[in-house]
């Protein structure tokens, strides 16, 4: 087990950031904190890597006790969410920082500084200053920093947190493939469940300060605990009073074996899948995810009156 | 336009009655009978001994002042400490208070029966009208300016690269020296030149405990109005050049010293 904390309660004043937090993570592997904002996930992160300290329960990394280690003696390496560059260094220094006061030789650093700035891309940017960078480069810089003296653990804090869509699709393969090749055990919190999904091999559902769930993304999905967890990852519709996926329900023409009526407001073409929002009879408004062929079979208008059919509900209690 | 020419000259002209003239009279008074009268003023043996005595006073103030001012500033941004409210408005008390009221303030702890001018006298220890009370009121009425200069840097710089640093495996002592420092050198050197400034001009706290003895505990500033008391003009006003020039110098200093992208505005390094 490389990451494992025990019972960890960490309280701001009055604000229960974490309450009786307990998670591992395998060695090697990419766990995702998820959650949304003042779940705690940050907060477990920054507990983690020792910038802060719990109130109560126990951290290990990579079987070692590290409650009471300072963050300098923990191995492990941090990225934040705004890149934390130091401004005043060129990209090269900032890599070669963590090395440098290791006091190694000058030609070992230079060629893992080297090697460091290709896995990361920027073999030709070591010269420049952070403010020279975009949001990307210096993000990727911040990664290859906090990689130079080979942690046992990585953690990022909403590292894509701070970039535009197009961005942070592109870095989020990225990362999965540079995970792929340093096989470093990495922690990632994020409030965006796509990027959960897509990335991690686990991923802790956080809320208020407790886990909701842990589980890899599909279980997660697809057998939520509870209603939040339901909510939270994945879009949901109410039908009756039971939750299902949009893409669980059947758009029926006639009543037969339905299990209720609504009212075509409006259709979305969205490429490949069509979304169809409907008024239902008791009043609430619900949608529809259906292939694109799919509704051009039924041939929808918006005002229709159609019956619906859920294939796979959920109550909870 | 018009407007912006009438901003233009009201501030132009504001300026030019309330600083410029004073100030280029005294260079004129100074230098009114040639150098020489002016050469012979500054180089009396009380002249001289009051600027040395000066410089004495802010080499030591000066660098004890930006050492704790940079711990000061540190202490209320960086830690969450119980009363961080309060110490950060008392440092600003010397700008507040009066430096007649400060002299008055060390002169009545410090006199033979005060809180510890009895014990230090016992001890055999002249604080009051010798050099310790000089540089005391030079401590504080001098305090704030480094504090108040790195103050607003450190918080706008945030805690985010300190952390990284900590992570990395940097002590706190290396992260202060690698990271923090270099962040926050321009308002130090900010803070350094206007406490230099304002411990050059000093006077009404030092005057109160120095006792002003010429020759002895008397500083530029109070050599010129001791000069201006006893009718020496030219005294009076060759001093005062000096203490400008040394103003000037320290201006020019922090110019010479800022790189060149950072002289047009205020921007952190």
């Amino acid at each position: 087990m490389a990451i494992e904390t025990r019972s960890v309660t960490k309280r701001f004043g009055d604000f229960v950031a974490l309450d009786d937090v307990s998670i591992t993570a395998e060695s090697g592997s990419l766990t995702a904190l998820l959650g949304p904002s003042g779940s705690g996930k940050s907060t477990l992160l920054r507990v983690i890597a020792g910038l802060e300290v719990p109130d109560s329960g126990d951290v290990f990394i990579s079987g070692r006790e590290a409650t009471a280690l300072a963050p300098q003696k923990r191995g492990v390496g941090f990225v934040f969410q705004h890149y934390a560059p130091f401004k005043h260094m060129t990209v090269r220094e900032n890599v070669a920082f963590a090395l440098k006061i290791r006091r190694r030789p000058k030609a070992e650093i230079r060629a893992r500084v080297d090697e460091l700035l290709e896995l990361v891309q920027l073999g030709g940017l070591g010269g420049r200053y952070p403010a020279q960078l975009s949001g990307g480069q210096r993000q990727r810089m911040a990664l290859a920093r906090a990689l130079a003296p080979e942690p046992d653990v990585l953690l990022l804090d909403e590292p894509f947190g701070a970039l535009d869509a197009r961005v942070r699709k592109e870095l989020r393969a990225w990362l999965r493939r540079l995970h792929e090749e340093t096989h470093t055990t990495t922690i990632l919190v994020t409030h965006d469940q796509e990027e959960a999904m897509e990335v991690a091999d686990e991923i802790v559902l956080m809320a208020k300060g407790r886990v909701e769930q842990v589980g890899p993304p599909r279980e997660l999905y697809e057998t939520p605990a509870n209603e939040f967890v339901m909510t939270f990852v994945g879009p949901v519709s109410r039908v009756g009073g039971a939750y299902v996926r949009p893409h669980d329900i059947e758009i029926l023409l006639s009543p037969d074996g339905s299990d209720g009526e609504a009212m075509v407001e409006r259709i979305v073409h969205l490429g490949f899948e069509v979304r169809v929002e409907l008024l239902a009879a008791d009043g609430s408004r619900l949608s529809v995810q259906l292939t694109r062929d799919e509704a051009t079979e039924l041939e929808l208008v918006e005002g229709d009156v159609v019956w619906l059919r859920a294939r796979r509900t959920r109550v909870f209690a | 336009m018009i407007g912006k020419y009438a901003v233009r000259f009201s501030a132009l002209g504001y300026v030019t009655v309330i600083l410029v003239a004073p100030v280029a009279l005294i260079f004129w008074r100074a230098f009114e009978h040639g150098l020489g009268p002016f050469w012979d003023a500054i180089t009396t043996p009380n002249a001289v001994h009051a600027l040395k005595l000066t410089l004495e006073l802010a080499i030591v103030a000066v660098p004890l002042n930006t050492v704790f001012g940079i711990a000061c500033a540190i202490a209320i941004v960086r830690y969450r400490m119980p009363g961080g409210g309060l110490v950060n408005a008392i440092v600003d008390l010397p700008l507040a208070l009066s430096p007649v009221v400060v002299g008055l303030s060390l002169y009545l702890l410090y006199a033979r029966d005060g809180w510890f001018g009895g014990w230090l006298t016992r001890h055999g220890v002249q604080v009051l009208f010798a050099y310790p009370s000089m540089l005391l009121a030079m401590l504080f009425i001098s305090l704030p300016f480094v504090v108040r200069e790195v103050v607003p840097v450190l918080r706008e710089i945030g805690i985010d690269a300190e952390e990284a640093a900590a992570t990395l495996g940097a002590s706190a002592f290396t992260t202060f020296r690698k990271i923090t420092l270099p962040a926050i050198r321009w308002a130090v050197t900010y803070g350094v030149v206007l406490t230099t400034a304002r411990v050059l001009g000093e006077f009404g706290a030092v005057s109160i405990v120095s006792g002003g003895i010429a020759g002895r505990t008397q500083v530029l500033t109070q050599y010129v109005q001791a000069s201006y008391e006893n009718f020496d003009l030219t005294g009076a006003y060759a001093a005062s050049v000096v203490l400008a020039g040394l103003a000037v110098a320290t201006l020019v200093a922090m110019t010479l010293i800022k790189p060149k992208e950072e002289r047009s505005g205020h921007r952190d390094a």
